[in-house]
């Protein structure tokens, strides 16, 4: 996905999109497929009552285990990139554990940690986990031994290398794997949250389902895709504040100046 | 100011670079150091930048040995040697930082080595932005910044057009002319060699055992280069890199 799209195409694909259901919704005329207006009016006017607050846990959960997957695959990802010994002993155990679809241990994970929120946040974080894990890795192999020499020779400490070089040298990469991890975060929250448990747009969709209130069920997956979209672009917003260069570069490289 | 002493060095596997290599540097000298690609020039260079350490012997510098990158010695790198995250300015501040000077001073140092290289037009561009003759001067000033006393630089100024090189060439013998700091300037290129280095090492295909140095006095200021002392040391060099190479049977081709 090319970086930096305008908000003006993004506007119109929705207006296109909202559109061709609403077409669909007034040919087809039943009420499994109610029209764009019912549903858009049902998410404003529950927002208040019940809505916004299965938004919130299900935000809530996605970003706890955002900052949970960060804060332990940045550290050891930054440490297996630095380390030929320890990424040549762990390379074989993350290659197969990798392809694992994480979403079936969710059983598994609730028989240990139970149906509350430590459970559904552990299965978040694991996925997220590899995907921080494995981009960090890759991009701190990947750094430049002649940056890393010349600011040495400035008399970085170790420290100071993680701070100056590693950590901006990986954090376009981190934030593209982020950004790119969305899809599959959402459609697992969707899984995590639709049994055994009271709370969350994934309990929200499916308990609208088992009562026919499609409106309201047609409201909860507008909202699971409005969080996904919003945790997309807030990816993009940060990575286009922090990672200017990666931008200016790419103009230069396709401009033929580098 | 710099003492080599028995010097033995080798990559993994491979044949020694340096086998019982002994080197003097007198304060304030400036030295060019040149030889074909793979003879180790390279190599010495992050040696004394006490990045690489030595299998055997010793190197001294100030009358201390060396276990580790030196706080007052610079390190000038071909390419690749600015961050590319952040602008001309903070990679000039990146040294001072480390340093934890007090953010005024970083600021005060920084403006001055700006202007003092004429950049001061380009501070805000990151490394993408800036030309080949800009990064440098930005390594330069990010490196001087420090007042290092010992300034070793490998092959500077290979990656630039030559008008953008001889420029950059007077700019460090301005610059030493300014502050007499002891240079170490590593190049492959002959006319580099002579113009910058008032003492010029050959270095040949290795094992290096002992230095083959070249007088150069007369070098030094930037008018240099016309003179007919220029062109003769020029050949001298040219044919003993020659001869170095020819008795190796390879490398002669690798040297302009």
């Amino acid at each position: 996905m090319r970086r930096g799209m305008s908000w003006k195409p993004i506007v119109v694909s929705l207006l296109v999109l909202f559109l061709i259901w609403a077409v669909a919704a007034l040919v087809v005329n039943l009420p499994i497929l109610p029209t764009p207006w019912v549903v858009v009016s049902t998410f404003v006017l529950d927002l208040p009552h019940g809505l916004g607050w299965h938004i919130l846990m299900s935000g809530w959960r996605i970003v706890v285990s955002l900052l949970i997957a960060t804060a332990v695959g940045l550290p050891l990802g930054l440490v297996l990139g630095q380390s030929k010994r320890l990424s040549r002993l762990f390379r074989p155990f993350i290659y197969t554990t990798y392809p694992i679809p994480k979403i079936t241990l969710l059983p598994i994970i609730i028989l240990f940690l139970g149906i509350g929120e430590v459970g559904k946040i552990f299965l978040l974080s694991l996925i997220l986990f590899y995907q921080v894990l494995i981009i960090v890795r890759d991009a701190s192999a990947g750094v430049q031994p002649e940056l890393i020499h010349s600011v040495r020779s400035l008399g970085a400490n170790r420290m100071q290398l993680l701070r100056y070089v590693y950590f901006p040298a990986c954090l376009p990469a981190i934030l593209t794997s982020l950004r790119i991890s969305t899809g599959i975060v959402i459609a697992v929250l969707y899984v995590a949250e639709s049994f055994a448990t009271k709370s969350g747009l994934g309990y929200l969709i499916m308990d609208a389902w088992q009562a026919l209130a499609y409106p309201q069920m047609y409201s909860a997956i507008l909202a699971l895709c409005l969080l996904g979209l919003v945790l997309y672009f807030s990816f993009d917003l940060i990575e286009k504040r922090f990672c200017r260069w990666v931008a200016i570069g790419e103009h230069y490289k396709e401009a033929g100046y580098v | 100011m710099v003492k080599v002493d028995r010097l033995c060095f080798s990559y993994q596997r491979e044949s020694p670079t340096f086998l019982n290599f002994s080197w003097s540097i007198a304060q304030g000298e400036r030295w060019s150091v040149i030889g074909p690609s793979g003879c180790g020039k390279t190599t010495l260079l992050y040696l004394l930048a006490g990045l690489y350490l030595p299998a055997s012997g010793e190197i001294n510098i100030d009358g201390r040995p060396l276990p580790g990158p030196r706080m007052s010695t610079g390190l000038i790198l071909q390419d690749y040697g600015l961050l590319p995250w952040t602008t001309a300015f903070d990679n000039i501040s990146l040294g001072l930082k480390i340093r934890r000077l007090d953010s005024r001073k970083v600021a005060q140092v920084t403006r001055e080595w700006l202007s003092r290289l004429n950049i001061d037009a380009v501070s805000d561009h990151y490394p993408a932005e800036l030309s080949g003759g800009q990064r440098q001067r930005v390594a330069i000033a990010r490196t001087l910044a420090l007042e290092p006393d010992l300034l070793l630089m490998d092959e500077p100024f290979a990656s630039l057009d030559a008008l953008t090189r001889e420029d950059l060439q007077i700019l460090t013998i301005r610059l030493w002319q300014d502050v007499p700091s002891t240079i170490i300037l590593v190049t492959h290129n002959i006319e580099e060699a002579v113009f910058l280095g008032k003492r010029i090492m050959v270095l040949k295909h290795p094992p290096n055992t002992e230095p083959v140095i070249i007088e150069n006095p007369s070098s030094g200021y930037p008018e240099y280069r016309d003179t007919p002392h220029f062109t003769e040391k020029c050949k001298e060099v040219r044919r003993l890199v020659e001869c170095n190479a020819r008795s190796q049977g390879r490398g002669k081709a690798e040297l302009s």
